[in-house]
């Protein structure tokens, strides 16, 4: 046994873990999208087997995590890893030097419209088109992709959530009033349809572009929009203080405007990042309450020119728990009885 | 006469048609399929031959020219009526051979089926003529051979793309010029029709009335989301119910709409007081089935399937109206075995 001396702020930072087992640590392998080729997972498998325990973790953010690998075979994993790195397209500072950073984290996407019969564009593209402009980069952000309105892949426990939409195009010449856009917007969405004199109207207020019209009309009266539509939710988060979902900011937005905010991002936390953060990590959201969301605003909305179908919400206020300020469920006046005190 | 044309002599050939006649053809809809990305083959008015899509089979078959999904009829106020503008310029339908069968039992229901004759069908069918578009092989999901309906005779010229040439048989003298002028030579030419499917029917000769509440219809029940989808891409399936409607800064007048309808989808068979005579989607589908290659047959002599296998293809539930044929075949066997 040599005696180790390790700065573990390197490791990390080379998306190693630290491992409660002295010693240990486990690679944590990117795949921008939630994507991996069946190469790069053959190399997970061996690596797993080669450097670690036989078994690998699938990480909440859609990557892959191999643990029990020793603290000394960080470089040979590293050398390991290049495969699965050049595969996945991920930005690269030093060649056979593993993943150069793991602040911002891996970009989660759902299915997306490859697959989905209700997505309304290509999460994995965007999301890795995403991943190449944003990493590496040491600042925690989480960004996430969905296809429709559904939002399987929670993008609102994220910073940036994006979730797809579509506007209905309605050709009245092909309806017969069957009404089951109106039957299945009402179960399955907002119920934002209804009939008038035979023909069906839509709420474009309530609208939110899901799509599910589109999929249940059997004449191709409801057919979906040519230009593919955004919604933008901000500053979702989980976490031990005041855990919340993200609010709405944007509907109807674009890919390009999007892809600009997230980039503009960075210059925000470059300046407004607390210096004394704890491993110099916070979500943006504390960061915001700091200096104001009109401040955020100025940052990420530089040089975003919105379309005209675009809306935006002015001012954002988020919910969620308080745990900073109550923990109390025993003497909560929503109690249902004094018997259960 | 038959000729085989160049690419742009057809374009010209249909040009020179577009002086009499408008030209009503399968044309690709890119994106406008349900799912992102998806197109979709439906009828609409071309302009020139490179508009046509030739290659693959229509999803909705060419019967918006004759049963329109919606068509206002009349418009009405307190004591007067006035009928609808009505384009009566003639019209070229380019259509599969299965197609213009299919042709032959609307004309049954509508022009030859009791007393009256439907007036709104019937002004929309005067003025159409049938083009063929040739088949050199199975569609996906077709029996057309199984149900008689793969070959037509009656049509005004026919299509036949083949290596970048198109051959046309012109049986109607008065479009023979728009043909002859454009064509690179004279040929025999005959147009292709399908000999042999992937997909094969057996369709019983008579049903016993136990079939009624037979439990091989229960599976649809689970299985079928009663879209209708299969009714509305069906060339033969005729059904259309009222719109009357009044509008509504005015309420004194308004207008009488007729829309398609579909014997699978909810309200066909809702009458006063509330009885409603189809309710499971297995009755609905016993119906649909039993309509298409049994109780037609009874009254007119022929089936009314034509065994495009477009409902197989398009049910989102993955239904194969072909093989619910066999298994009924199968089912009757059975029961009179």
């Amino acid at each position: 046994m040599t005696t180790r001396d390790i700065n573990t702020k390197k490791f990390k930072k080379n998306a190693f873990r630290y491992s409660k087992v002295r010693g240990e640590t486990a690679s944590r392998v990117r795949c921008p999208g939630g994507e991996i080729d069946v190469e790069s997972l053959q190399r997970v498998v061996d690596i797993a087997k080669k450097y670690g325990q036989g078994t690998v973790n699938i990480t909440n953010r859609q990557g892959f995590e191999i643990p029990g690998i020793s603290l000394d075979d960080i470089d040979a994993v590293n050398h390991a890893l290049q495969t699965i790195i050049e595969n996945r397209g991920v930005n690269q500072e030093e060649y056979n030097g593993g993943y150069p950073a793991s602040g911002t984290r891996n970009v989660v996407a759902c299915p997306g419209k490859k697959l989905c019969p209700f997505g309304c564009y290509d999460t994995k593209a965007f999301a890795q088109e995403i991943d190449k402009a944003i990493f590496p980069n040491d600042h925690h952000v989480k960004i996430a992709f969905t296809g429709c309105s559904n939002d399987c892949a929670h993008v609102r426990l994220n910073d940036f959530g994006i979730m797809g939409q579509t506007e209905p195009q309605y050709n009245r010449d092909r309806c017969v009033g069957c009404e089951q856009c109106v039957k299945y917007c009402k179960k399955r969405s907002v119920g934002a349809l209804s009939v008038v004199n035979g023909k069906i109207v839509r709420d474009t207020n309530k609208c939110i572009g899901c799509g599910v019209c589109i999929n249940y009309c059997p004449t191709r009266a409801w057919t979906r929009s040519k230009e593919e539509y955004f919604r933008v939710v901000l500053l979702g988060r989980t976490g031990k203080k005041n855990p919340r979902l993200a609010e709405d900011f944007l509907k109807w937005a674009d890919h390009d405007s999007i892809k600009k905010m997230i980039v503009n991002v960075y210059a925000y936390l470059d300046e407004y990042l607390d210096k004394a953060a704890v491993e110099s990590k916070e979500h943006i959201g504390y960061i915001v309450d700091r200096t104001g969301f009109e401040e955020f605003l100025k940052y990420i909305m530089k040089g975003v020119e919105l379309g005209p179908k675009c809306e935006m919400q002015g001012r954002l206020y988020w919910g969620g728990k308080r745990y900073d300020q109550t923990n109390e469920l025993k003497k909560s006046m929503f109690r249902f009885s004094e018997r259960e005190e | 006469m038959g000729y085989v044309l160049s690419n742009e002599g057809i374009n010209k050939a249909f040009e020179a048609l577009r002086k009499e006649y408008r030209i009503f053809a399968p044309v690709l809809k890119v994106g406008e399929g349900r799912f992102k990305d998806t197109d979709v083959i439906r009828y609409d008015f071309v302009d020139s031959y490179d508009e046509v899509e030739m290659d693959k089979r229509s999803d909705f078959s060419y019967k918006d020219i004759v049963t329109p999904l919606s068509e206002s009829m009349f418009f009405f106020t307190e004591d007067q009526i006035r009928e609808a503008n009505f384009d009566a310029s003639p019209v070229i339908v380019l259509m599969r051979a299965c197609d213009i069968n299919a042709v032959e039992r609307l004309d049954q229901i509508f022009l030859a089926n009791g007393e009256h004759n439907d007036y709104y069908y019937e002004r929309r069918r005067e003025v159409i003529k049938f083009a063929l578009i040739g088949c050199g092989k199975t569609c996906e999901d077709g029996f057309c051979v199984d149900m008689g309906s793969n070959k037509a005779e009656d049509y005004v010229f026919s299509l036949d793309p083949k290596d970048g040439k198109v051959y046309v048989n012109v049986k109607e003298d008065d479009l023979d010029a728009a043909f002859a002028d454009n064509s690179e030579s004279s040929a025999d030419v005959v147009p292709q029709f399908v000999t042999e499917n992937e997909v094969h029917v057996e369709r019983p000769e008579e049903v016993p009335l136990t079939l009624f509440k037979d439990e091989m219809w229960d599976e649809y029940s689970k299985r079928c989301i009663n879209c209708g989808r299969c009714n509305f891409v069906c060339p033969t399936c005729s059904c259309f119910t009222i719109q009357d409607l009044f509008f509504t800064d005015n309420g004194k007048v308004g207008e009488r709409r007729r829309v398609n309808a579909s014997c699978m989808v909810d309200g066909y068979t809702d009458v006063a007081g509330g009885l409603v005579q189809r309710r499971s989607n297995g009755e609905r589908m016993r119906f649909k089935v039993l309509h298409k290659v049994y109780d037609f047959r009874k009254i007119f002599g022929y089936d009314m399937c034509v065994g495009c296998g477009r409902c197989d293809t398009v049910c989102p539930e993955y239904i194969s109206f072909s093989n619910c044929i066999n298994k009924l075949n199968a089912r009757v066997k059975e029961l009179e075995g």
